[in-house]
């Protein structure tokens, strides 16, 4: 359940449509929700969102299966999603995500042991001049090298304790 | 130095918050066109421009408004297009990060012409900072009476609502948009009816790229006539060009239309020639669907003419020899990269992106990708590259969206222009797991390079 604040967000993102066009609302809701629930949506979650939106839980499965920055199920802590489309496969991609898989010792769709880490490769997020790059939460963490990985795993590990 | 009309003031610190960008003209253009002009002057103007709509398909925006049909008692609406998805495109978020209130002016005039009294940016889900950076602006502009209610006194009422994405290329698709924006899976409709006859909750509908809306604002500031002196013949104006891949300097670049490629790869205003002093081998200059040229064909038309960064100039030779400005998302190759790999992580984005819809688009870039991967990784036979040639031909012109015809160009292009680097990976696998064919003639002049195009 979302708390008296976040329900109040809510009503601010469904007044932005006009009456009766509430289901415009679903996908902010559900990018709300997995940020509120754990970076997931389970389907409690997604029931849940249907309920205050008054449509069918199917029409939110529908879309929450069809959007990749939906995660249908749990994942690490830090999500690292690296981009591997052409651009910044000219930029050496590829070695960024080999460097990633050693260091954190797992493959691309894994989360770590401690439960920190998943590994995610991704295509082409819109920052192709500053390639590699990867997304880390809301955040870019661009022009990737070894060094910078290591930096960010460590700034992560810091975070989390 | 080239002119500017978008970037001029990008340099001024703080060109980001209302306050400075009011101080040096901001609104100016609003001004100008909510106080002093009528609707249907400030599309003549837009007309007048020339302007193209820059989010890939070129279609002429002044042409476009006038389509919207405008039946008595139903709202219409504007939607901005800030999806940008098209690998090798990061000009639109440039805009919105460091001059939000450039793209807001761009929206607020457009909506005065339109009609429209809400209007929704529609902005791609990865872009998770850049929503605060719009709303913030909003909130600025909307202090100052620049939205809301009886704007500037005029009567005039604007609500400008930013929504996310969540991660689809197809969602850059108008149709597909729109469905996205009415909270449902992005699968592009089939046209006709068009957005301006029924688009959003079946309304009429004008979808425009950022930089597009973002353009209206100096077509205001100068004139449409004026505007139209910039560029060269149809391609009038500026264009914003996203520049990657191999170059020293990549980064996001507003050009006059009429420089020629090799100034923009090779002078230090631009792209600051190819990286590591290495040697140009291809170039995909207008997002990845648009077709791949070697560089000779890149630098110079079959004519044997300099090669312009225009949308005649690009297009010139047209698919044989030629290609497309799009987007304007330049991808530039070294000569130690492999075309086979490149095209295989486009087939592998398309196949990726497709809503599945149709079966050519759903089905083919599948295959397409498998028999790739297998050229790739030294499985490939002979017959795989006419394989490839015929499952695009199959693709292109048979789905409901461009996203087919996306997806079957690049391919097509690769084998077109490539085809002898493709076969030595099919005859020697054990080496192209290794090394890469390398530049091989595809900087030669061009007589040797291309001569059924002469
Ligand atoms: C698969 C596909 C993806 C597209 N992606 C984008 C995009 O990310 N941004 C954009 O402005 N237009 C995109 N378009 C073009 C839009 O459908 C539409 O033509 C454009 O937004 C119109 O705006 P304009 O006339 O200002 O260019 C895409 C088209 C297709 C077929
Ligand atoms: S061409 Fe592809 S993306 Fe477009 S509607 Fe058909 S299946 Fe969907
Ligand atoms: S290709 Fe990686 S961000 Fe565009």
């Amino acid at each position: 359940m979302f708390s008296e604040e976040k329900l109040n967000k809510v009503k601010e993102i469904i007044a932005r449509y006009p009456a009766g066009k509430q289901k415009s609302a679903l996908i902010p809701l559900l990018h709300l929700a997995q940020e509120e629930f754990g970076g997931w949506l389970s389907a409690e979650t997604m029931d849940y969102v249907a309920s205050l939106l008054q449509i069918k839980p199917i029409e939110v499965y529908e879309v929450a299966t069809f959007y990749s920055m939906f995660n249908l199920k749990p994942v690490g802590k830090y999500v690292f999603e690296v981009c591997q489309t052409g651009p910044c496969m000219l930029r050496g991609s590829d070695n960024i995500i080999d460097y990633i898989k050693k260091k954190l010792d797992i493959g691309v769709g894994e989360t770590t042991n401690d439960g920190l880490f998943t590994l995610k490769t991704v295509e082409c997020l819109g920052a192709c001049g500053y390639a590699p790059m990867m997304q880390l939460g809301k955040h870019f963490r661009e022009h990737l090298t070894p060094e910078k990985v290591d930096a960010i795993i460590e700034e992560c590990r810091v975070k989390a304790n | 130095m080239g002119r500017k009309l978008l970037f001029d003031k990008a340099h001024i610190e703080g060109i980001r918050y209302y306050d400075v960008y009011r101080a040096n003209g901001g609104y100016g253009s609003a001004e100008k066109a909510l106080k002093s002009m009528k609707p249907e002057e400030v599309l003549e103007e837009v007309k007048k421009s020339g302007l193209r709509g820059r989010g890939g398909a070129g279609f002429p925006t002044g042409m476009k408004w006038s389509f919207i049909a405008k039946p008595e008692g139903v709202p219409r609406y504007l939607v901005c297009n800030a999806d940008e998805s098209e690998p090798g495109t990061f000009k639109d978020r440039y805009l919105m990060e460091f001059i939000p209130h450039l793209l807001i002016e761009g929206l607020l005039i457009s909506s005065y012409t339109l009609g429209c009294n809400s209007c929704y940016i529609y902005i791609r889900g990865e872009y998770a900072w850049i929503p605060e950076i719009l709303e913030q602006a909003i909130a600025e502009a909307k202090k100052n009476g620049w939205l809301g209610k009886n704007i500037q006194g005029t009567g005039f009422d604007l609500e400008i609502y930013v929504q996310r994405g969540a991660g689809a290329y197809i969602c850059g698709e108008e149709t597909a948009l729109i469905e996205s924006l009415e909270g449902k899976r992005g699968n592009p409709r089939i046209k006709p009816p068009f957005p301006a006859v029924k688009g959003l909750w079946d309304c009429p509908t004008v979808v425009n790229n950022v930089e597009t809306l973002a353009a209206v604002v100096p077509i205001l500031r100068i004139g449409g006539d004026e505007y139209a002196k910039y560029g060269i013949g149809k391609s009038t104006g500026t264009k914003l060009i996203s520049a990657c891949g191999n170059i020293n300097k990549p980064g996001v670049y507003e050009i006059e239309m009429n420089i020629s490629v090799e100034e923009f790869i090779y002078s230090d205003e631009y792209c600051g020639g190819i990286a590591n002093g290495k040697r140009l081998k291809a170039c995909i200059p207008g997002g990845s669907s648009v077709p791949i040229l070697p560089a000779n064909l890149l630098l110079k038309t079959a004519k044997g003419e300099q090669r312009m960064m225009t949308y005649e100039g690009l297009a010139d030779g047209g698919f044989a020899t030629g290609t497309m400005l799009g987007s304007g998302g330049f991808i530039v190759l070294d000569e130690d990269q492999c075309i086979v790999k490149n095209t295989l992580t486009f087939a592998r984005f398309y196949h990726h992106e497709s809503c599945g819809q149709c079966s050519p688009c759903r089905e083919g870039t599948g295959w397409m990708k498998r028999v790739l991967q297998n050229i790739e990784n030294g499985k490939g036979k002979m017959s795989d590259i006419d394989l490839l040639w015929d499952i695009q031909r199959k693709i292109e012109g048979n789905t409901i969206c461009p996203l087919g015809d996306a997806a079957a160009w690049p391919v097509a292009a690769a084998i077109r222009h490539f085809r002898d680097e493709f076969e030595w990976h099919v005859l020697h696998p054990e080496e192209a797991t290794k090394r890469n064919f390398g530049l091989a003639h595809y900087a030669d002049p061009l007589e040797i390079a291309a001569p059924a195009a002469v």
